[in-house]
């Protein structure tokens, strides 16, 4: 509390970022949230200089929400301005938010959050340990690879010494292990990090591990090595600077059964800029379609998700179509590696396609295998150039799919969008950190609260209406069209608070809305016969249309933050004004329209 | 002249065709004078019925003896015809080509139609402005329906009958039309129950380059001002195009002669230029090779969001100036049948709940657009894949129901059709069995005798069997006004039209299907509720006075 000089100034004007609204509240500030914004949301504030109104404070949030203050007085806009400074400026995790939060569970609860996901009942899921892959030990005290998780599943083939001489000859020690198994063909996923083969190093264990891999499948005699990186950031690896830095990729001429196959994903200092120029273009007022089609052309975004799709798509193709097991890795294998073996198996493995499924996946692909979400999410004393989309990039291509097939998920954008919510609150400890071994050092599973408990309690605002889950049956694979036409702007990832900008009334909220109704009913029909049956009368049974749910849902709750699109985004109507047609500004004076924000509740969440 | 001289080879066997997403399909090709017929042998089921008006270009190409011809069709579909013999394959080419580009009306396919259904209630009958003008009587006594375009003679393009203000005698309106271009002087397009302001529309006034002024011209439009009130005209040009408008003897309203009007100058392209955006867009969607940046790009270039963004801000502004300002409005283009009609018909969709329904939307294209002489018959004889020299043909009613799909999505429950309905109306824009948008106005209708001779859309669509399939199970009743967004980042692509035939629409039709089921379902139990209330309630009534004894 020490940081917060004024913690509540009165008369605050909120503009609207595409309209000439505004409305007129009371700011305040606590240690963890200005209201309704958390501070971790918050990318960057920025005081603008004085106007007759007021002096403008501006924020930007991390779910690409821009809010546009007027503050009347200086001092007070200097002094909050001063203080979100260091509020946003964690300098220990103790000081996020994960931390403070506490949602009135006891430690019981606690712990069967974080008892949901099983990693290890998940391998068994997909059949391993088997006859061709063990689990090793050789990571248990995180003394091969710091990064990595404690338990790895290898080749049988794969002794202690292969693994260990080949971890050494890996960036940062993250040799292959398999990431996903499937079992039709016996053919696996696998993931590393570059070789550091920088002047034409090779290592025999290396070599042997990768032989090891191609063993492990009697389906096919050569195992796909995918890099993910471009042509160009290869080209750079024969650069002495980068040889000499012992970096590289795999010599062709010294691994045999191997086919190596290029994809380009840029990496995430390019991701970076993609999005910065994205939200740029977007975030224009009175944006015309030209400015927006080129902007978004220029951005390139769209042009990286489809890279991350295809090189998906050509992953799943090579696993499903010709039983061959990949080796997948980008540089450190953290990011492009992650999200290329995590798509791929979505379009694989219909369980990934549903709500616990998709969790698991995040966990293990994402989580568990060292995604650094605490430099990519600049959860704590941030470096700028570690800062990047990769995880957002990854939602967004589940979204894409989505969009290609409505019925093949359990759940809709908005369990997407949401998980992209927290993922930077730091509210729940799922995301924290850097690494598995980070995780236990803070003591998350005994000092935080799991998302995954959270979003599971609040699953019937996620689901899609439509899902259908013997859609897996005719589809066990997912292949998407990769033609460009068919990818498209994620308004509402991107948009999310922009209001004026969405369809006022939202199918999925109607359709929801009916299921929900058609379960009510089925009991009221029920209950309805029972009641007939003791005046003797027999009524034909119910032939239900869609299959019983297994248990009734908890009550949706009312807080929520999705409460935005999912109740309140079925405003009919709207007004005029606030789409700004244009052109009759003052004229004969338009009325005013009554303001839509109200800013006195939800003071506990973070979004208003 | 007999069809039977254009068709050398009626009947080619071992025809291969190759579609889309679909396997292909081996057969016998025929030749009729309005179809181009594919029929498999094997079970004798007809894979392939083209209507030769649906025909927009054709390629040939030869491999040996082996003909293939790329037949290109104006609902963007493209389909290849692998023919055996390279006679037979020239015979069928040019046969397809003349037969698709009959210049006479009265050879087109309504008028050999005979429907296989009923008729139970005649679209030619159903919106006739009689009726619509009892609706306008119920509300004001301000208008009255004058016969002055009785014989067609004060303006071509208009109908016999037009909603223009009480005080104006029809001596006035001729002078106001010779005023206008093509006569089309200033009616009544929209009556705003809400406020009782107006919309009217026009063509641009023959100010010429020294200023001509018309004071019935002046006195008709002043006439649907209320006292102390002004109104809007919005000239759907821009003010330069406007300004040379004036050099052919066109113009624009000047303030000191409409004191009580406030010009808003807006910028929708003109028809020509319309026709190269949706070339230009047709030819990106269909290339699938694109990489994502060319695609953007091409997209972009062909400008054909831009468009619909213009069109529909234009509409909106109107219907702001109506609703929000509580204004009347007058809008004009140059002839007042093209980029008019699209801003009329969309402000009415925003401001009518009536116009959501689909009796209501028909008779708002009937009103709109067939009535009010846009020329269907020029601006749909080509579509996307003309190579030809463009004459006068323009996508200006597929742009409105792009404009349509785009509010539609944006207030998916309130409106009673669905998608179908607007691409239905596409197709039906440009060939058809039904002879509705045939011809160019009014006049031109009477002429060819199509009530009598033919069949109206009408009278298909809105039969309960056909209707089913346009419904949208989502509707719900809304009578509010719809403010729809025009930010770039709320227009879409129009898949259903444009991306049509290069994806597989499987996934997306099942999930449509798994939708309405939901909602029909829901409809099912409310009933069985319902009846076993009633059921309950029966019994618990008769058993009551047994209980109390």
């Amino acid at each position: 509390m020490e940081h917060i000089r004024t913690p509540k100034v009165e008369q605050v004007k909120l503009l609207d970022r595409f309209s000439n609204k505004s409305v007129i509240g009371t700011l305040h500030l606590t240690a963890t949230h200005l209201i309704f914004i958390l501070h971790h949301h918050i990318a960057s504030v920025e005081k603008l200089s004085l106007t007759t109104s007021g002096c403008p404070l501006l924020i930007q949030c991390r779910n690409f929400r821009l809010v546009h203050f007027v503050i009347p007085r200086e001092r007070d806009c200097h002094d909050i301005y001063s203080s979100l400074l260091r509020l946003l400026r964690p300098v220990s995790y103790d000081e996020l938010y994960a931390f403070s939060y506490n949602p009135k569970q006891n430690d019981q609860q606690r712990e069967e959050g974080w008892q949901l996901i099983d990693l290890a009942a998940e391998f068994e899921r997909m059949g391993v340990p088997c006859d061709q892959w063990q689990l090793t030990d050789v990571n248990r005290e995180y003394k091969v690879c710091e990064t990595y998780p404690r338990d790895l599943y290898v080749p049988i083939t794969a002794s202690k010494p292969i693994i260990v001489g080949s971890s050494r000859f890996r960036s940062k020690g993250r040799f292959p292990v398999l990431t996903y198994f499937y079992q039709e063909k016996k053919a696996a996923v696998c993931r590393c990090s570059q070789p550091l083969s920088g002047f034409s190093a090779r290592c025999l264990e290396d070599e042997h591990m990768l032989q090891a891999i191609s063993k492990a499948n009697h389906n096919s005699r050569y195992v796909y090595v995918m890099d993910t990186r471009p042509k160009v950031e290869r080209h750079e690896l024969n650069a002495l600077a980068n040889r000499a830095a012992g970096k590289g990729y795999e010599n062709e001429d010294n691994y045999s059964n191997i086919r190596f196959q290029f994809v380009g994903i840029e990496n995430i200092h390019v991701m970076r800029g993609s999005l910065q120029k994205l939200l740029e273009v977007v975030g224009t007022r009175s944006l015309s379609m030209t400015d927006y089609l080129v902007g978004l052309e220029n951005s390139g975004w769209l042009r990286h998700i489809k890279a991350i799709m295809d090189a998906a798509i050509f992953l799943a193709k090579a696993v499903t179509v010709e039983g061959a097991s990949v080796l997948v890795h980008c540089s450190d294998g953290w990011d492009r590696t992650a999200q290329v073996c995590a798509l791929g198996s979505l379009l694989m493995d219909p369980y990934y396609r549903t709500i616990k499924g998709f969790m698991v996946l995040i966990e293990k692909d994402w989580i568990s295998f060292g995604h650094k979400f605490a430099d990519r999410c600049d959860q704590l004393d941030p470096d700028p150039k570690e800062v990047s989309p990769i995880f957002t990039q990854f939602l967004e291509c589940v979204w894409q799919l989505t969009e290609q097939f409505p019925q093949a998920f359990e759940f809709s954008e908005w369990f997407l969008i949401q998980i992209h919510e927290h993922v930077h609150s730091c509210q729940f400890g799922n995301f924290l950190g850097n690494s598995q071994r980070q995780r236990e050092v803070l003591q998350l599973k005994e000092r935080t609260y799991s998302l995954w408990a959270h979003l599971l309690s609040e699953k019937q605002n996620y689901l899609n209406p439509v899902y259908s889950p013997s859609f897996a049956e005719s589809h066990p694979v997912l292949e998407p069209s990769t033609q460009a036409c068919h990818f498209k702007f994620w308004r509402n990832m991107y948009h999310q608070y922009d209001r004026s900008m969405h369809p006022r009334q939202s199918i999925l909220k109607q359709v929801l809305t009916f299921k929900e109704s058609n379960r009510e009913l089925e009991g009221t029909v029920q209950a309805l016969k029972t009641k007939l049956q003791k005046f003797g009368v027999s009524t034909s049974p119910l032939k239900p249309q869609t299959p019983p749910r297994e248990r009734s849902l908890p009550p949706r709750p009312q807080s929520l933050i999705l409460g935005a699109p999912l109740l309140k985004r079925t405003v009919e109507g709207s007004s005029a004004t606030e789409n700004g047609y244009g052109e009759l500004t003052g004229s004969f004076g338009s009325k005013n329209e009554p303001a839509v924000v109200t800013l006195e509740f939800g003071v506990a969440r973070m979004t208003c | 002249m007999e069809f039977a001289e254009l068709i050398k080879t009626p009947r080619v066997d071992g025809v291969v065709l190759h579609r889309p997403f679909m396997p292909t399909v081996e057969g016998t090709l025929c030749l009729t004078g309005h179809h181009l017929i594919l029929s498999s042998r094997q079970d004798n089921t007809e894979e392939l019925w083209l209507l030769h008006a649906n025909i927009d270009s054709t390629e040939k190409r030869f491999v040996g003896s082996l003909g293939t011809i790329i037949v290109k069709c104006k609902d963007l579909r493209v389909i290849q015809l692998d023919i055996p013999g390279m006679e037979e394959c020239l015979n069928i080419a040019s046969s397809i080509e003349a037969l698709s580009t009959l210049d006479s009306v009265s050879l087109m396919y309504p008028f050999f139609y005979r429907p296989l259904f009923e008729v139970i209630e005649d679209g030619w009958q159903l919106f006739v402005p009689e009726e619509a003008f009892k609706d306008l009587e119920s509300m004001t006594d301000e208008w009255r329906l004058s016969e002055v375009n009785k014989d067609f003679s004060v303006c071509p393009s208009y109908p016999s009958l037009l909603t223009v203000p009480k005080d104006i005698d029809d001596e006035s309106l001729c002078k106001a039309a010779s005023f206008r271009h093509g006569g089309r002087f200033p009616v009544l397009s929209y009556y705003h129950k809400k406020n009782g302001m107006v919309m009217m529309r026009a063509a641009q006034p023959l100010t010429g380059t020294n200023g001509r002024r018309c004071k019935e011209d002046e006195k008709l439009i002043n006439a649907t001002l209320c006292a102390g009130k002004r109104g809007y005209i919005i000239d759907t040009r821009t003010i330069a195009v406007a300004q040379q408008a004036k050099a052919r003897g066109g113009g624009f309203e000047q303030e000191a002669n409409y004191p009580q009007w406030r010009r808003i100058h807006k910028a929708i392209e003109r028809s020509n230029v319309l026709q190269e955006s949706l070339i230009k867009l047709v030819e990106a969607c269909n290339d699938q090779s694109h990489s994502m940046d060319r695609w953007l790009s091409k997209l972009e270039a062909s400008n054909w969001q831009s468009n619909v963004k213009e069109i529909l801000t234009t509409a909106c502004l109107a219907a702001q100036c109506i609703d929000r300002e509580g204004a009347s409005v007058l809008v004009h283009g140059t002839e007042g049948t093209d980029s008019t009609l699209q801003v009329t018909s969309l402000a009415q969709i925003i401001l009518d709940p009536a116009c959501r329904t689909i009796r209501g939307f028909e008779a708002l294209i009937e009103r709109e657009w067939l009535q009010a002489g846009h020329p269907f018959h020029q601006r749909c004889a080509q579509s996307a894949y003309s190579n030809g020299k463009p004459r006068s043909e323009a996508p200006v009613f597929l742009l409105f129901l792009d404009c349509v799909w785009q509010i539609l999505r944006q207030f998916p429950c309130s409106f009673q059709f669905n998608e179908n309905f607007l691409i239905m109306l596409f197709e039906h824009a440009y060939a058809s069995q039904f002879s509705t948008f045939l011809g160019n106005s009014v006049a031109e209708r009477v002429k060819l005798l199509l009530s009598q001779k033919t069949v109206s859309l009408w009278s298909w669509v809105n039969r309960p069997q056909e209707l089913e399939r346009f419904l949208n199970p989502l509707y719900e009743p809304n009578n509010l006004v719809i403010w729809p967004s025009v930010a770039p980042q709320s227009l879409l692509l129009w898949e259903g039209v444009f991306l049509r035939w290069n994806r597989s629409t499987k996934c997306l039709d099942e999930a449509y299907q798994e939708m309405a089921h939901i909602i029909e379902y829901n409809k099912e139990l409310q009933n069985k509720v319902n009846s076993l209330r009633r059921q309950l309630a029966q019994l618990e009534t008769e058993d009551s006075p047994l209980q109390t004894p």
